[in-house]
């Protein structure tokens, strides 16, 4: 694009020393919004009234000299699945059509108290189920790249906002790749936090021991301060670790001497030879700045896709139980029996991957099937831990690359939900295992984002920081944006 | 390992209160197929003595049981499809 988007930090820093007003850069935004959106389509809803609301009152706090905050005046972007009291959640499904929650969740409070604008809510896979946006039951996203290829998902829209420069900052949330690999295809930085790291309060409930929410943004620096004001115990989410939260800002050693871990022999299969290429050369960028590279064995990983979507399945089975059309959403009166009006909203409710997912879930928790299936895959997971926790006791980091191709077409995967699942053969390990897991733009492939996945130990979310710090400094693909109109 | 039947569909919409279409059925039934027999792979590992993982342990402490004022019952109420005087209201249950 022609013009310079500014970053979170800029932002905050320029609008803390009265160098521009909250409500300047809101109206600056929403304006790019309202260009941008109709080739893009990130947004749900976009909430102008009330972010401008927001931002006079930011100006205000400031005029009165109060401390506004580490985000003032920075505009943000929610996916739809994370709740904003009186603001519609759709989840991106139409069985919560009409639903205005009436509570906020604990990060948009965090984000919030910290001086952030909500600019809107991101469109999504249904439920957080899907790898393009292609399963939103209200529009598919585009990818700010290529308007031809999707943006990734689940949470692609808040992705694709990030990169189009509507916002410098949003959140998304990541069960089994869902912030990192739309940030690969949208060519951003996605962190997913340790789990545990973040309060789930306020969010949906997809798979309940794998979802984390987490940030979207250009560059490192953002990312770390987005940690910052994010991370931290909360009450009302007993998940939730009451572990103190460093300030990933601050600057520190550099690559020198970080010991980074390749599973070659899980990176074999079925990766494209550009995306490789990619990955070889961030490898060798850090190498140059001192860190050591050194080859390492995730046995188990193989069987991680298969795990995922029998413990993801299952879970999502029981939490998505809650949708029958008599608390709030949609309902179809079907006119007979109470059990007929669930049939009936939940089959128009929901769509063919949520159904799918539903009918898997339901399928291996049913008697006869529970040992084959869940509790064998619940081994299979501390399997799949144990191999992170050998690797991550002699390394810092995990390196691997975020998916095994670039963005993908409209329609190419649709008709095979395997080859979907398979697409997120990278991301997937790291939900099951617990760690934290960052995407990096680490180079372009015909013109399309290839991203750098690095994993650290469970609450090391500042080696992946310091890593990332340092692969930035040394390299420039986060600084290309896409042309957009 | 099980072949997945559309008629092992139906039971399991059922018991997920799901209503299908019979061309659902047969979709479902084929997909799921595919992505059990992918997941068969998993069988073929020796899980004899290992602990099934069932969320991340060191994540999360509980607070103390204390009660707390939770949210107004109108403000709830006012997101029911149907509902009156506090309560929801809903088609039959038994009988019928």
């Amino acid at each position: 694009m022609s013009e310079v988007v500014p970053t979170a930090t800029d932002i905050a820093r320029r609008v803390r020393n009265r160098d521009l007003s909250a409500a300047e850069v809101t109206r600056e935004h929403l304006d790019r919004i309202s260009r941008i959106e109709p080739v893009i389509d990130a947004f749900l809803h976009v909430t102008a009234d009330r972010a401008m609301d927001r931002a006079r009152a930011v100006d205000a706090a400031i005029a009165a000299g109060k401390d506004v905050g580490r985000l003032a005046g920075v505009p943000v972007a929610i996916k739809d699945l994370l709740d904003i009291e009186g603001v519609p959640t759709t989840c991106g499904s139409r069985v919560l059509e009409g639903y205005r929650p009436p509570f906020t969740a604990t990060v948009v409070e965090r984000l919030e108290a910290a001086g952030a604008i909500v600019v809107g809510k991101t469109n999504m896979d249904e439920f957080a189920m899907g790898s393009s946006n292609e399963n939103s039951a209200y529009k598919p996203t585009r990818n700010p790249w290529d308007v031809t290829r999707v943006p990734g998902g689940s949470s692609g829209g808040s992705a694709a906002a990030v990169a189009a420069g509507m916002v410098p900052l949003s959140l998304g949330s990541d069960t089994g790749g869902s912030i990192r690999q739309p940030a690969a295809f949208c060519g951003i930085v996605g962190l997913k936090p340790t789990y545990g790291r973040v309060s789930r309060y306020g969010l949906v409930a997809f798979a309940s021991s794998l979802d984390q929410v987490g940030p979207f943004t250009r560059t490192i620096e953002d990312a770390a301060l987005a940690a910052s004001v994010l991370f931290g115990r909360d009450d009302r989410d007993a998940t939730s670790a009451a572990l103190e939260v460093p300030d990933f800002t601050a600057g520190d050693g550099g690559a020198a001497g970080l010991r980074i871990g390749v599973p070659w022999a899980f990176l074999e299969k079925g990766i494209d030879g550009a995306v490789l290429d990619a990955f070889r050369k961030s490898l060798a960028a850090l190498e140059s700045a001192g860190a050591k590279v050194v080859e390492v064995s995730l046995p188990h990983a193989t069987h991680a896709i298969a795990t995922y979507y029998i413990v993801a399945t299952a879970e999502a089975s029981s939490n998505l139980a809650r949708y029958d059309g008599v608390r709030y959403g949609l309902r179809v009166d079907a006119g007979r029996d109470l059990r007929e009006t669930y049939g009936r909203t939940r089959d128009r409710g929901f769509g063919a991957e949520v159904k799918r997912r539903i009918i898997l879930g339901t399928f291996v928790l049913s008697s006869g099937y529970y040992d084959a299936y869940y509790l064998r895959a619940q081994k299979v997971r501390t399997l799949i831990r144990r191999d992170f926790e050998q690797v991550l006791a002699t390394c810092d980091v995990v390196a691997t690359p975020t998916t095994p191709s670039t963005a993908f077409r409209f329609g190419e995967k649709t008709a095979d939900p395997l080859a979907m699942y398979l697409a997120d053969i990278f991301t997937v390990p790291v939900n099951l295992a617990g760690n934290p897991g960052i995407s990096i733009p680490c180079g372009f492939a015909d013109g399309l984002p290839i991203g750098l996945q690095l994993i650290a130990r469970t609450f090391d979310e500042a080696s992946l920081f310091r890593a990332g710090r340092a692969y930035q400094e040394l390299t420039d693909h986060h600084l290309r944006s896409p042309v957009m109109a | 390992m099980t072949k997945v039947t559309p008629e092992t569909v139906e039971h399991v919409a059922r018991l997920a209160q799901l209503s299908l279409t019979p061309e659902e059925r047969g979709t479902f039934a084929r997909q799921l197929d595919d992505i059990l027999a992918y997941a068969a792979s998993m069988q073929s590992l020796d899980t004899d003595g290992v602990e099934p993982m069932s969320h991340v342990s060191g994540a999360g402490t509980l607070r103390e049981d204390a009660p707390v004022p939770s949210l107004d019952r109108e403000t709830v109420m006012a997101q029911a499809p149907d509902g009156e005087a506090g309560l929801f209201r809903v088609p039959r249950v038994l009988g019928g």
